[in-house]
């Protein structure tokens, strides 16, 4: 039987890396993903979970390490934040690469300068083209399902690619939640052990990361992209039969209140949950809002999205992440070109919000909704800076 | 001088395996060494083995897609990390095995990496994964530059060499700093086993390979690979060069077996280290005082390393 406990949301996530019976954990510690690894290496070292916990000397190491194990077919989870998941990110780029799955969860921080510990989402950001699935998540329950669905998917041999899990820092990892916990034989019965297609064997040498001269290269390059656009069908099977399993049923892209809408709000992230009391507020108003969540980041959604915004004559974007000297945020641009093929597409209006820990609460989305319907055309704004 | 070969325990040249694990069709350049030291690396190490290679030249003259020279598991991530991915490699095994999901057998892992992947960018990693006492045998194979982007220097290139980044110009005689001693480096992390190892003496080479296996725990094996091409040299001398680094003193043999240090080939008295600069295009430009103050110094260095072998061995 399922139960429904309170905990903090990191100690959750844990909880599920070791029902997911993994085989390797690799990590540093770094501000604020420290809760998720703690509590795992005393499951590790309590004997509640049989792993080989690897305490690298940097994140760069981390993912290195994973990287290894992978390839000799252990099921393999890791978790970093901001400058961690920068110092990785050369190697982050190599897994997928190489098509190894794991699992990371990422706690997101900002990134470096002024120093700052608290969330937003530009360590993500700096990583979008590296060739893993990506999603955000919500709120405690849907990471704690998550690293089931993510181990499932990744390693899925239709799929072999990496899975990331992107979780606000602090306004998630470090708020207790109630969450429905999994019995064991339901975990087990969705996610059985790690069968790899090639591993690092004696028995059947292969050779993993060969050098790639021109004439080769480019064709590498369109087989993981293709390999990639192809993962779509499998991450929603995974969704699926978790939700027939569970009851709880995930989406590319989650909507709220969007029938009809002529006004759409699109977030990731836990921003969603703030932004939902104030489209409920909203519609009470009689303003025809609703909201768009985009879960996956990676494939991008394309088809779901479009049909999410159907009908809306505008929509407004909040990023989490700057592209200094671009159009705006990331995800705003990435909106634009997913919608640049119609021939009459909504106003796509931007803010960048909640940079660096900054708070955001439901009136804020009420004033940007009124910004952008009272001011024509097509921009961003950093909204709430004090000049 | 020869009569080390008498000595020979275990290896005699017709007990050597027969069968190739790195495989002909390689792409490395004429005389090199460096090959020919991963040739027998790979030899004694044999089929149950899973190799994590470092980028280099190693790297680069053995896998290019869709070919392999591999009759082994090998995997290639990037530079800096091998001693980390062998890590991962080996902790996998480990749980995989304990967990039942594999059966258990032994499997040597090893880590390779040139001096550039292993005492500039790699010594991080390498660091990290002795201190965690990983069951890994580490080999770094020294050409002494980073050969295969085009001869710069390494913080093991010796004190002296001409390289592309390190030119003997008018004004600084190329390589200005002392090569960094990546053997006891290691040797000060108390890791079970360290040795050097040159293929000039490939019996020694091969019977410190076995040792490093057979050894519970990180085990560090530092080769001299001769490059013909980096050290402007003839590539028929590259095996001769090799002698010629160790009887001058420039690069002793020996090992360090949980702390005891043991030369491997013990000189009474030493060549001059000219005999060994003289061959090799990179010194060619080097004055008298120059050969001078490197003979002090690899003098030096030998006298402290007979009296480390003295004094872990008293008692």
């Amino acid at each position: 039987m399922a139960t429904r406990i309170g905990m903090e949301v990191s100690i959750a996530a844990a909880e599920a890396v070791k029902q997911a019976n993994v085989d390797i954990i690799a990590a540093y510690p770094i501000t604020p993903q420290t809760h998720i690894v703690e509590h795992l290496s005393e499951l590790v070292n309590n004997g509640e979970l049989d792993a080989e916990f690897v305490p690298v000397e940097s994140e760069h190491s981390a993912m290195s390490v994973c990287s290894g194990s992978s390839a000799v077919g252990a099921r393999t989870f890791t978790c970093t934040s901001s400058q961690g998941l920068a110092l990785m990110s050369e190697i982050v780029y190599a897994v997928s690469s190489l098509r190894l799955p794991m699992l990371m969860i990422l706690a997101n921080r900002s990134l470096n300068s002024p120093l700052s510990i608290w969330n937003d989402h530009s360590d993500v950001m700096s990583i979008r083209d590296c060739g893993w699935i990506q999603l955000f998540v919500d709120n405690g329950q849907e990471v704690y399902d998550h690293v089931f669905i993510g181990f499932r998917v990744a390693e899925d041999r239709n799929v072999l690619t990496p899975f990331i899990i992107n979780l606000d820092g602090f306004v998630l990892t470090h708020v207790i939640e109630p969450i429905e916990m999994l019995d064991q034989k339901v975990v087990d019965r969705y996610l059985p052990p790690y069968q790899p297609l090639y591993r690092l064997h004696p028995d059947h040498p292969v050779s993993m990361g060969c050098f790639g001269p021109p004439v080769l290269f480019t064709e590498a390059k369109k087989a993981q992209d293709e390999a990639m656009n192809k993962t779509m069908p499998y991450i929603i099977q995974g969704w699926q039969e978790f939700g027939d399993l569970t009851g709880r049923y995930y989406h590319p892209v989650e909507t709220h209140e969007t029938e009809e809408a002529k006004i759409i709000v699109v977030t990731q992230g836990s921003l969603g949950e703030t932004a939902s009391i104030a489209i409920d507020t909203m519609r009470e108003e009689d303003e025809p809002v609703g909201l768009v969540k985009i879960r996956l980041w990676r494939p991008f959604p394309f088809e779901e999205f479009e049909e999410a915004v159907k009908g809306a004559e505008l929509l407004v974007v909040m990023d989490r992440a700057i592209s200094y000297g671009g159009p705006g945020g990331p995800l705003a641009g990435e909106i634009r070109s997913a919608l640049y093929h119609q021939e009459r597409h909504p106003r796509v209006v931007n803010f960048i919000i909640g940079l660096g820990g900054r708070d955001v609460a439901p009136d804020d989305f009420a004033q940007m909704v009124q910004q952008a319907k009272a001011r024509p055309g097509e921009w961003y704004e950093i909204y709430g800076v004090r000049e | 001088m020869d009569t080390y070969l008498d000595r020979l325990g275990v290896y005699a040249a017709r007990l050597v395996p027969q069968k190739e694990y790195l495989v002909p069709g390689h792409r490395a350049c004429q005389g090199c060494a460096e090959v020919l030291a991963l040739r027998l690396v790979a030899k004694v190490l044999g089929r149950n083995n899973i190799i994590a290679s470092a980028t280099g030249c190693m790297e680069i003259v053995s896998s290019p897609l869709p070919l392999t020279s591999w009759d082994v598991p090998w995997i290639h991530v990037a530079f800096e990390n091998t001693a980390a991915v062998a890590s991962g490699i080996e902790a996998g095994l480990k749980a995989l095995m304990r967990k039942g999901r594999l059966p258990k057998q032994k499997i040597t892992v090893m880590g390779m990496a040139g001096d550039g992947g292993t005492s500039d960018i790699g010594v991080q990693a390498l660091s990290g994964a002795m201190e965690r006492g990983h069951n890994f045998v580490y080999v770094c194979f020294d050409n002494e530059a980073y050969m295969n982007t085009g001869i710069q220097r390494s913080s093991a290139t010796p004190f002296g060499a001409s390289t592309t980044t390190s030119p003997a110009g008018k004004v600084v005689p190329g390589q200005t700093t002392w090569k960094k001693n990546m053997p006891e480096i290691c040797a000060a992390h108390n890791i079970p086993y360290v040795a050097t190892a040159c293929p000039s003496y490939p019996f020694d080479l091969m019977e410190k390979v076995k040792k490093a296996a057979d050894i519970e725990g990180p085990a560090y094996i530092h080769i001299l690979s001769v490059c013909p091409t980096g050290w402007r040299l003839a590539p028929e001398l590259a095996i001769h060069a090799g002698r010629l680094a160790v009887e001058t003193g420039v690069f002793p043999l020996y090992e360090v077996e949980r702390g005891k240090y043991k030369l491997s080939v013990d000189l009474p008295e030493l060549r001059p280290v000219e005999e060994y600069l003289k061959i090799q295009g990179r010194f060619r430009h080097l004055t008298p005082e120059l050969i001078d103050k490197i003979q002090q110094r690899v003098q030096e260095e030998y006298t402290k390393l007979k009296k480390k072998v003295q004094m872990t061995n008293e008692g």
